[in-house]
């Protein structure tokens, strides 16, 4: 899933300083699970400038709501009526929430809540890592299941470098080598003849290349 | 509440909204909860409401979590009397209109 922070209230504040009625939208998807912009997170943000701004003198009202997802149409479409009224929207989904809204929502000023930070997963309660670098290329099948692209500082694809010590990269001591664990996992597989052949250098047009990138279904396009 | 550890961080923050000029959550002794670590998670979630206050400018002085079990009639009054003290000296909710703090209270 995506990996989203909030930003520090007084920014998200700053951003909507001259507005006296503000529409705040949460997302029922990924933010929700990393506990960044769910129905509760919303709340407290409204929550927290309400009485930022009553401290100011300057009193917001604010209306909030959590959209099952931001990141498609039919989603946002309840939000019609609500911007009405509204002088600005601050969405807490991630970047591509935030550019539905804003994209719908033409004459609105949109803004956003959260810093989008990753796709990864939750290593434990409170604690979430990165795990892939959406590379459009995927080479899982040749590693193990262990990223080389993202988990491996230097994203190499024969590893590993000569910095890796004691199952540590070298950037920091509190960061393991990729190449390590895949070595590891490999081992425990039986399969460790496959690292023995050299991977040719990665094609990145696959990757951030040529603007953005489209997935597309024909058969399952209507009209 | 059943429990501490089931406050909810807009608990808090609405009860100042709604004019509270001061919030403490009781929570029993640590290593007693009946279900497990829900003082624990509750007063992680005080700590929390604390970082927003002292960042939106309210100042976290006005909410407080304290450990206690439900035999220490005592202990509880000292702690009421603690905070009062305390609510008394910051004054009333600066969010309420009037100056003489009338429409809040401890809760
Ligand atoms: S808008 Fe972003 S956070 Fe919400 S479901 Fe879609 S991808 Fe996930
Ligand atoms: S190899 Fe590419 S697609 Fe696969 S996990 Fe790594 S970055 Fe993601």
């Amino acid at each position: 899933m995506i990996i989203a922070q909030q930003k520090p209230v007084k920014d998200i504040a700053a951003m909507i300083s001259d507005c006296n009625k503000v529409l705040f939208v949460g997302c029922a998807g990924c933010v929700t699970v990393c506990l960044a912009g769910g129905e509760k997170e919303t709340e407290i943000l409204a929550s927290s400038l309400r009485i930022m701004r009553k401290l100011e003198h300057k009193p917001i009202e604010t209306v909030t709501f959590t959209a099952t997802r931001q990141c498609d149409p039919e989603y946002i479409v309840a939000l019609d009526n609500m911007v009405q009224e509204v002088d600005a929207i601050v969405s807490l989904a991630c970047g591509v929430g935030v550019q539905y809204l804003a994209e719908r929502f033409k004459d609105k000023w949109v803004v956003p809540a959260l810093d989008t930070k990753f796709i990864g997963g939750a290593t434990e309660h409170g604690v979430w890592e990165e795990k892939c670098g959406l590379c459009g290329d995927c080479v899982l099948h040749l590693t193990g299941g262990i990223c080389p692209i993202i988990r491996c500082s230097k994203s190499i694809l024969n590893g590993p470098c000569g910095g890796s010590q004691y199952g540590k990269c070298e950037i920091s001591k509190d960061v393991d080598c990729a190449w390590q664990l895949i070595y590891d996992r490999m081992t425990a597989l039986g399969k460790l003849d496959k690292l023995m052949e050299i991977q040719p250098p990665k094609d990145w047009t696959k990757s951030r290349d040529g603007g953005p990138r489209r997935a597309v279904r024909e058969d399952v396009m209507i009209g | 509440m059943p429990c501490s550890g089931t406050i909810d961080h807009r608990v808090i923050l609405h009860a100042f909204e709604d004019g509270a000029d001061g919030v403490f959550v009781a929570g029993c002794m640590e290593g007693d909860c009946h279900f497990l670590k829900g003082n624990i998670r509750g007063k992680k979630r005080v700590q929390y409401v604390k970082q927003i206050l002292d960042e939106i400018g309210f100042g976290s002085e006005r909410v407080e979590f304290f450990n206690l079990s439900a035999a220490q009639g005592q202990r509880f009054a000292e702690i009421v009397k603690e905070m009062t003290e305390r609510i008394m000296q910051l004054g009333p909710n600066p969010l309420t209109s009037n100056p003489d703090g009338k429409e809040g209270g401890i809760a």
